[in-house]
């Protein structure tokens, strides 16, 4: 294989992590505009949504479709009852107390499954069974190249729900000034619960397009590319949804061609030091935005 | 026919009483003026009447309905608006967008629709971007339509706070010191719209401002605030000739 499609291989690979964290990092940054909050439990909806659609297909038989949707709803369910549980009880409480809560939920997810379902894994059935896309001389396995359609494709039209529907703009508001928009009539509880569904939703997803490329389940499947997807939403610039899928491909790229071409065992190592690096220099992330106080 | 009815509000923060005994009727179509020197409960009243704080004890009744506990999305939903003494616009938004999110409660179509983007969906959108610039027009507005507002000039961001506020089809608009930091020719063009806006929405209006000679101007009634409690209320005429009132402002 020559030196060129090497390269464009872990350049596909990168893009395969990347529409996967991109997709994570958007619940992260969704909810943290809405709620203040970064919601470390995310990552472990992605788990959440595995097991669900594993056991769909597996213990209750249903078609693969079926178990999607099934593994999409409860997710945003969980979503939505960890936010009215965990998250809304301590609205009006210092955000590091928020922050906590938040560790607390992602290891109550983590202890309840191993309990459930022990810390085994389990291997996640092939639910994409498709040819290989071939590309000039290298071949794109399926999982891949679904996983980047099917991500492009959520990201679109989230954009687009946010952008120009009511619900949407809503949302913007709350994210803008909470209690003007509460005075406005917006119904803060509803919005900020559609934002969390919505997130879950996302996450659910990834979880299944990450199983299907890495086909293991386990308790703790959730909390590495949970963190990833965290800093490339902060790699973007928390807050943003475009900042969000911008650094997730990064992220991907980045970790890719370091396995590749530097060390694989130091990746994990120079996605963090990105994350620092970043935080000095332009703590606001890519497309965030530099706040200026009045004085 | 009674637009807006206190009785006896009153709010305690820990130990202090901020505000005692309040009473206020607000009739249909009136123009009302509540002022105070710095610090005499103004603002926390408009904050009761719009469910930031929860009122100590009181009442307080919108065309007979009563208000107290009732959280702020629902008492805006029931026609209560209002703007800020320090602008709160959706600053990141457009100044159309800025609108539509106070005609919100008044179009309703479901998550569903919105995401398959149906007929209604687009109806629905269509209403309310021309309602939108109805209201945008009135304030002339409406060539300013699609830049961000915190781009707006700052009288204009005040105007777009008003226009903001009626969206939500209010009965009774609060304004917050609407005048404030505003030239003397801004001012003067702001009573002209206070002025036209309560003749063309039919609705009441209480304002809190600092600025005698608009409130002079353009208010029936008037309600004195000082340390929390209710001073006197009456006439411009009857208040600003009242010796009370200068003893409030100016001390012995």
């Amino acid at each position: 294989m020559s030196g060129f499609s090497q390269f464009l291989m872990q350049l596909v690979n990168g893009i395969n992590a990347g529409s996967i964290y991109a997709l994570i990092a958007l619940g992260y940054t969704m909810v943290y505009g809405i709620a203040k909050l970064i919601n470390f439990a995310h990552g472990d909806i992605i788990m959440v949504g595995a097991y669900i659609c594993l056991f769909a297909i597996s213990t209750f038989k249903l078609p693969v479709w079926l178990a999607i949707v099934v593994s999409i709803v409860l997710c945003a369910l969980l979503g939505i009852v960890v936010e009215k549980i965990a998250y809304k009880p301590l609205r009006s409480a210092s955000r590091i107390s928020l922050l906590i809560t938040a560790i607390g939920v992602s290891y109550l997810l983590q202890s309840l499954f191993q309990l459930l379902f022990t810390a085994n894994p389990r291997p996640f059935p092939t639910i994409i069974s498709l040819p290989p896309l071939m590309l000039g001389s290298i071949s794109i396995s399926a999982p891949y190249y679904i996983t980047f359609i099917v991500s492009v494709i959520l990201m679109t039209v989230l954009h687009l729900f946010v952008q120009k529907t009511k619900i949407g703009k809503a949302m913007r508001a709350v994210s803008e000034d909470s209690q003007a928009a509460q005075l406005m009539g917006i119904n803060i509880d509803k919005t900020i619960s559609i934002t969390f569904a919505l997130g879950s939703a996302l996450a659910a997803v990834a979880g299944i397009l990450y199983c299907s490329s890495y086909p293991m389940v386990n308790p703790y499947l959730g909390s590495l590319p949970g963190i990833k997807a965290f800093i490339a939403a902060v790699l973007g610039g928390i807050g943003s949804i475009p900042g969000a899928v911008l650094g997730g491909f990064i992220l991907g790229i980045i970790e890719a061609l370091t396995k590749a071409y530097i060390s694989s065992q130091l990746s994990d190592a120079i996605v963090f030091t990105v994350l620092i690096v970043m935080l000095v220099f332009k703590p606001s992330g890519i497309l965030g935005k530099n706040v200026k106080e009045k004085v | 026919m009674n637009v807006l009815e206190v009785k006896d509000l009153g709010i305690n923060f820990g130990g202090l009483r901020a505000v005692d005994h309040f009473n206020l009727t607000i009739e249909q179509g009136e123009l009302y003026g509540l002022i105070g020197p710095n610090g005499a409960g103004k603002t926390t009243v408009f904050n009761m009447l719009t469910g930031v704080y929860a009122p100590s004890d009181g009442q307080i009744m919108l065309q007979g309905k009563t208000l107290n506990n009732l959280s702020c999305h629902k008492i805006a939903q029931l026609g209560i608006a209002r703007t800020f003494q320090n602008i709160r616009l959706f600053k990141d938004l457009s100044v159309i967008d800025n609108v539509k999110i106070g005609l919100h409660e008044r179009y309703n179509y479901s998550l569903v629709n919105s995401l398959l983007k149906t007929k209604k969906y687009f109806l629905m959108e269509q209403q309310m971007e021309k309602e939108a610039m109805d209201l945008l027009e009135v304030f002339r507005l409406h060539t300013y339509a699609h830049i961000k507002a915190c781009n707006l000039p700052y009288g204009k961001q005040r105007e777009l706070e008003i226009a903001r506020a009626l969206a939500t089809h209010p009965k009774l608009l609060l304004l917050d010191e609407p005048a404030a930091g505003m030239n003397p020719q801004e001012t003067e063009e702001l009573m002209e719209v206070i002025k036209k806006v309560r003749k063309k929405f039919n609705i009441s209006i209480l304002l809190i401002e600092h600025d005698m000679k608009l409130v002079m101007g353009i208010c029936e009634k008037i309600t004195v605030l000082n340390y929390g409690s209710v001073l006197l209320c009456g006439t411009p005429d009857e208040v600003v000739n009242d010796p009370r009132v200068i003893k409030a402002y100016l001390g012995d």
